[in-house]
């Protein structure tokens, strides 16, 4: 059921369209940024909210700079060429793109088995500079709230800031 | 109800949308957004076809096993729920290649399939060095605040910058 809402809102927002997400990657076509911030804001505020009276614990993905900067780069060659990410790929599917489905979904797939064949031999590069479950106020040891009021009040004037150039 | 067939709706709506819906998502199932772990896992299904219970073997799919999981149904749903909001806009159509690749790559449905598969092999790897994707680092990581989520997501940006100037700005031009 998240599962669908997702799905829905990613094609009502524009998201699962190549011609979108290209235009975000050429820096012509800001949707995808305007989606994904107005996401983070609305989100960060609402789960540290719900965190902070204990309804609920957070996920932190352990990193390492060989891991998520490495894996993060060769994730953004695909996205140049593919023109989808693994969430919208699927959103893309059910819009009928067939590229998506052909294309995209069966390549990741590929993919993904082919890291799981080649992980034991990796597990150096992966783990060079690792930092581990932490998060950004962890990081500079402050309270929670006192990175999220400035950073989300950075993110809204950055979205008001793209609205009025015209961006 | 006319606004469940709108063709689209502002970007600020659909992605305050999915910031609610994380809250969702961590307050019902405890679970953030994310996708590509479902690709992994999916691999895993589709090697065990063919070689059975010594996919099991492989270190990966010991610490992802291949199952179907909560994140398999969401992007089950992902795909459904794209679907609908088609159907309902009237926009659901079948289609090989997309407007601004025919502009400046061509028609032919066999170059843009090359393209994708190939883009959706790094990808899959990228996926999975990282630990994540758009939707699990990019949304769900970086609203938690991780350091890693940030790290990948700007990575994905730039790589994705670089990756498609590099195609259309330079080698097409």
């Amino acid at each position: 059921m998240t599962g669908v809402v997702f799905g829905f809102l990613l094609h009502k927002g524009g998201a699962t369209r190549y011609d979108v997400i290209i235009g975000q990657l050429l820096l012509t076509d800001f949707t995808v940024v305007k989606i994904m911030l107005s996401a983070v804001v609305t989100g960060m505020i609402g789960v540290h909210a719900l965190k902070s009276i204990g309804l609920i614990r957070l996920h932190v993905k352990s990193g390492a700079f060989g891991s998520s900067v490495i894996g993060g780069l060769i994730f953004g060659v695909g996205f140049g060429l593919l023109g989808y990410c693994p969430g919208t790929v699927a959103g893309a599917v059910g819009q009928g793109s067939l590229d998506a489905l052909f294309g995209g979904f069966v390549g990741i797939l590929i993919g993904a088995w082919l890291f799981a064949a080649i992980y034991p031999k990796l597990s150096a590069i992966l783990n060079k500079g690792r930092f581990g479950e932490i998060t950004l106020p962890e990081l500079l040891r402050v309270n929670a709230w006192a990175v999220i009021i400035p950073l989300c009040a950075a993110i809204v004037t950055l979205l008001f800031w793209m609205q009025e150039s015209g961006l | 109800m006319e606004w469940l067939r709108a063709d689209q709706w502002s970007p600020y709506v659909a992605g305050m949308g999915i910031g609610v819906l994380s809250w969702l998502s961590f307050l019902l199932s405890d679970k953030p957004l994310a996708c590509s772990t479902t690709f992994a896992r999916t691999s895993g299904m589709i090697e065990r076809l063919f070689r059975g219970k010594k996919v099991q073997d492989r270190p990966f799919y010991k610490e992802f096993p291949p199952v179907i999981d909560w994140q398999w149904m969401l992007v089950l749903g992902v795909i459904i729920g794209a679907f609908i909001s088609a159907r309902l806009s009237g926009q659901f159509q079948l289609s090989w290649v997309p407007s601004h690749w025919q502009a400046a790559v061509g028609t032919t449905p066999f170059v843009r399939w090359m393209a994708a598969l190939i883009g959706g092999v790094i990808m899959g790897i990228g996926a999975r060095w990282a630990g994540g994707c758009t939707s699990g680092h990019g949304i769900s990581g970086t609203l938690q605040l991780a350091v890693s989520s940030w790290l990948a997501a700007l990575s994905f940006f730039v790589g994705g910058i670089l990756t498609a100037m590099l195609i259309f700005r330079v080698l097409l031009r």
